[in-house]
């Protein structure tokens, strides 16, 4: 049996269908095809994407890790979960940690959110160890768009001003000009000024999760993580989703942490991949080299293959 | 709830209940059993001569209990306004917490422990409902804080109360004379000196908690998702639970077990104005001053020269509404 066939003849049909998925695809399609040329550890890189990311999250250096997890163990029950584990994730990337279900990858963010709190080692976000953080001052820093988020009763607009909760203290909740200059941005870049006005609970699945990730944006941190942020959204709008954070990685210079179920878009749209398993990480490199090191493979008992396109490719897998 | 509220919706909503709130204030002033009325009210303002007691009945009789009645609306409504939003459940209130129940416990155990001295249940029922919430505070501070916890030790709180007043009931009948008004809840006989006590309470208690409604909001998208804005949740869940308790034992030791005006107010408001917590509270404890007052007034004059106990009232009118809350929350997939 082939693995891991980069290689394989493109059937025909699966061409066009990929090629009927939308022509703004090209735009993101070119940015994997760079981001593979490119690719080479997940530590060293200073390309022309990180420049920008750095400019939004001053004290840290350029080439210094954008989050830095640094012998973490955590545990639910006396058994052992997350043991040991350490990990750069680089600055202006993009970066998909995947693994099978109760691996420990949601685990992992909300460790680097500080929504639960390690037995041992530290999470250090932007040179600063968040333990040393104020939660504001950390949500200053990174953003985090929890998964299955419940959509609350409130107006897009006033959703995505939730976001400047960080930068609001006792004496002024309301909000100010800059304030208001943020959510106007937020809402220009996630595409959502449209349906500002609309309840949350009323909007589809894709544009919902695109007024969370609109909320994220007003909290104006150079990191965002999304936890499974295209669970229970149908093809069309998992790629909407995905090319807006790929267009926020390009364009705003974010650095994107994210868990995601889908393989496929995962090795398409990410820069860095972490695959895990059992609280380990078994791997984190660039795609390619996560996809041709077999690890995959290993943790999800598939064979994974690749279809390339003209300009594109797409990632099919066969139970093993 | 439509997609979209219009803003005049809004200013509509705050001119009515305020327009209502100062209607019934005044009317509570010159409506009673006794023939005092409108020329002695606006005698009374106006500096002008009326009889002594006329104006012992205005000054004495009437005041206190519009200023009760006022106080006990506000700080109840804003204590279950913060409830339900705290706990994100729209059918909590403070009963729900154990907040009355607590209270009770503490009036019927004066009571029977110390026959005849009616001055110091308000005191007592104060203390009941802040032991309650310290207790509620200190069981779910070593669970993490779980909305649904708070509800189960609220309930388990309430039946040990519940079992308690009882036991007492069933030792000594006598304790029910004396507590009688309390736990039925009323307003009538309430003195000025009742009111020394909580009122510092109460209005400390509503300015802080219009003061901390856009906390509300944060919390309303999740602990996750607060937690990731930067709120530290757990502590400000405890913080806003302990103001409502605040609110709830002050008002409930001078007006007794009044039901339900923390539930149905506040779902009225959010009927009314959407779920933005910085209007709903103030405008909760507006509308709830109110209600409590007009209830006030029917329970004075329906009947008249009897009175029912406000408290009773209330419930006849909140009971119905609950019922109509369970089937509307059913039908509509629980839109609270």
């Amino acid at each position: 049996m082939v693995k891991r066939s980069s290689t394989f003849a493109v059937p025909e049909k699966v061409g066009h269908a990929s090629d009927a998925a939308g022509s703004a695809a090209t735009s993101t399609a070119s940015a994997t095809a760079g981001s593979v040329a490119a690719a080479a550890t997940v530590t060293a890189t200073t390309s022309g994407a990180a420049t920008s990311g750095a400019a939004t999250s001053g004290a840290a250096t350029l080439s210094s890790p954008a989050v830095t997890v640094r012998d973490i163990d955590y545990s639910y029950t006396k058994k052992p979960f997350i043991e040991g584990l350490s990990l750069d994730f680089a600055r202006g990337k993009i970066t998909s940690i995947v693994g099978p279900n109760g691996c420990g990858k949601s685990t992992l963010l909300k460790i680097i959110d500080g929504l639960i709190e390690p037995y041992t080692g530290e999470v250090v976000i932007n040179g600063k160890p968040s333990l040393e953080m104020t939660g504001k001052e950390r949500a200053r820093h990174l953003a985090l768009l929890a998964q299955g988020a419940r959509p609350p009763a409130m107006s897009v607009e006033a959703l995505v001003a939730c976001g400047r909760y960080p930068y609001q203290n006792r004496m002024r909740s309301h909000l100010d000009a800059e304030d208001k200059l943020q959510v106007e941005e937020a809402m220009a870049l996630a595409g959502i000024e449209h349906f500002r006005h609309h309840d949350v609970r009323r909007l589809s699945g894709g544009e919902r999760q695109r007024a969370f990730i609109a909320m994220t944006l007003a909290q104006n941190t150079g990191i965002i993580a999304l936890d499974e942020p295209t669970t229970y959204l149908d093809v069309r709008a998992c790629h909407d989703i995905m090319q807006l954070v790929s267009e926020l990685n390009r364009e705003a210079g974010k650095t994107i942490v994210m868990v995601i179920h889908d393989l496929d878009l995962a090795l398409r749209y990410s820069d860095h991949m972490m695959v895990m398993e059992k609280g380990k990480c078994i791997c984190a490199d660039s795609v390619d080299a996560v996809f041709a090191s077999g690890a995959i493979e290993q943790a999800f008992q598939v064979e994974v293959c690749r279809f390339p396109s003209d300009k594109r490719t797409a990632y099919t897998h066969f139970p093993l | 709830m439509e997609p979209r509220r219009p803003k005049h919706t809004k200013a509509i909503a705050v001119a009515a209940t305020v327009t209502f709130l100062v209607i019934v204030t005044v009317a509570a002033f010159f409506i009673g059993s006794s023939t005092v009325g409108f020329p002695e009210f606006m005698a009374l303002i106006t500096g002008n001569p009326i009889s002594d007691s006329a104006k012992s009945i205005l000054l004495n009789v009437r005041l206190p209990r519009v200023l009760a009645a006022l106080m006990a609306g506000a700080a109840l409504a804003m204590a279950g306004a913060l409830i339900q939003a705290v706990l994100d459940n729209p059918l909590a209130c403070p009963n729900i917490i154990g907040i009355n129940a607590g209270a009770g416990f503490a009036v019927l155990l004066t009571s029977s422990l110390l026959p005849g001295m009616f001055a110091i249940q308000p005191i007592a029922a104060f203390i009941g409902a802040l032991i309650t919430a310290i207790v509620i505070f200190f069981i779910s501070l070593g669970m993490g804080v779980s909305r649904l916890t708070v509800v189960l030790a609220g309930i388990a709180l309430s039946s040990i109360f519940g079992a308690g007043m009882n036991t007492i009931l069933i030792v000594n009948p006598d304790a029910y004379v004396g507590a009688s008004r309390f736990l039925v809840g009323g307003l009538s006989g309430v003195l000025m000196s009742n009111l020394t006590w909580p009122s510092p309470y109460i209005i400390g208690g509503l300015a802080a908690a219009v003061f901390v409604a856009n906390k509300l909001n944060i919390m309303s998208l999740g602990d996750a998702t607060a937690h990731s804005l930067g709120m530290n949740v757990g502590r400000w869940r405890m913080s806003l639970l302990g103001l409502a308790a605040l609110l709830a034992g002050a008002a409930v030791s001078f007006a007794g077990l009044l039901g339900f005006v923390g539930l149905i107010v506040p779902h009225l408001i959010r009927f009314l104005v959407g779920h933005d917590n910085r209007i709903v509270l103030p405008l909760s404890a507006t509308f709830g001053a109110a209600f409590v007052v007009f209830c006030d007034l029917l329970a004075r004059v329906m009947f008249a020269p009897y009175e029912i106990p406000v408290g009773i009232l209330m419930a006849f009118i909140g009971g119905p509404f609950f019922i109509y809350l369970i089937i509307r929350n059913r039908r509509y997939g629980g839109d609270g």
